[in-house]
């Protein structure tokens, strides 16, 4: 198992609390540069931003599913069939 | 105000994206695609509402969300809820991280497309409560933000952070469950207790 992790900085604190803040593109400007600069320069910050990155990617793609074509069909002919204004 | 005739042109491209959305919260692919197919119809007839510009994505999700808010939500309730305060903040990373560097030598992040299939995710997404599923969904897979969540949900931004908070965490303790139960990742005990 790893050995515990030296003990945080508060800009360690500040920017692991907010990965899925800055994943998310929810952080004002001014943030998110404070952020990338630390990052920079933290590598044990950089880690685990890179996995939530990726996490994220993960679940994106795996929730990915392809409309059946009946389903398109269906939707067409549905609108054909409304009162055309 | 947005032209009826326009409607297909511009709605359609989104019909994946909606029935995927709809699969995870009906969690059933026949009452997906009704949920869908309502979904258009609803669009289509309210079309004249939509503001040209604004995300036509996001418009057509806040009628999905409501729509299976008054259809199927009453019929699929299930009790909500886990306690999650033993969920600590970066859970899975340092489950997983851990793990995986001191075995392999290799950055976490790269095995996790290898370690969760589809099936694996989409599980463990269709696990979440309904209310915190719905968050995560749009925001974590559909990269709606914030704002827009809370107009699509029609509840407060601060509501859309705290289920987006809970949601994110009991999806990284769904996923780890599901990685030691299928025995790839070995069970890491809380270090202080």
């Amino acid at each position: 198992m790893a050995s515990d992790p030296a003990p945080l900085k508060p800009q360690c604190d500040e920017a692991l609390h907010e990965i899925y803040h800055l994943l998310s593109g929810e952080l004002d400007d001014a943030k998110r540069a404070q952020i990338a600069v630390h990052l920079d320069e933290c590598a044990p910050c950089a880690e685990p931003y890179d996995f939530y990155a990726e996490l994220r990617r993960c679940v994106q793609q795996r929730c990915q599913d392809q409309a059946p074509p009946g389903l398109l069909a269906r939707i067409e002919i549905a609108l054909d069939h409304e009162p055309h204004p | 105000m947005a032209d009826q005739a326009k409607f297909a042109d511009l709605a359609m491209e989104h019909t994946s994206s909606l029935y995927s959305g709809a699969l995870r919260m009906t969690r059933n692919p026949a009452d997906a695609e009704d949920l869908v197919q309502e979904t258009y119809l609803k669009a289509y007839r309210g079309f004249g509402g939509f503001e040209e510009g604004t995300n036509l994505k996001a418009w057509l999700y806040r009628i999905l969300t409501n729509t299976y808010i008054n259809t199927y939500r009453a019929k699929q309730r299930r009790p909500d809820e886990t306690d999650l305060d033993e969920v600590e903040d970066l859970y899975l990373y340092r489950r997983l991280g851990g793990l995986e560097a001191a075995r392999t030598g290799r950055s976490a992040e790269d095995d996790l497309m290898d370690l969760f299939a589809e099936a694996e995710v989409k599980d463990a997404v269709e696990q979440l409560p309904e209310s915190f599923r719905m968050a995560v969904l749009l925001a974590d897979v559909e990269g709606f933000s914030y704002k827009e969540i809370a107009e699509i949900m029609d509840i407060p931004i601060g509501t859309v952070m705290s289920r987006l908070h809970r949601g994110r965490k009991l999806l990284e303790k769904l996923l780890y469950d599901f990685a030691v139960s299928h025995r790839l990742a070995e069970p890491v005990g809380d270090t202080v207790n």
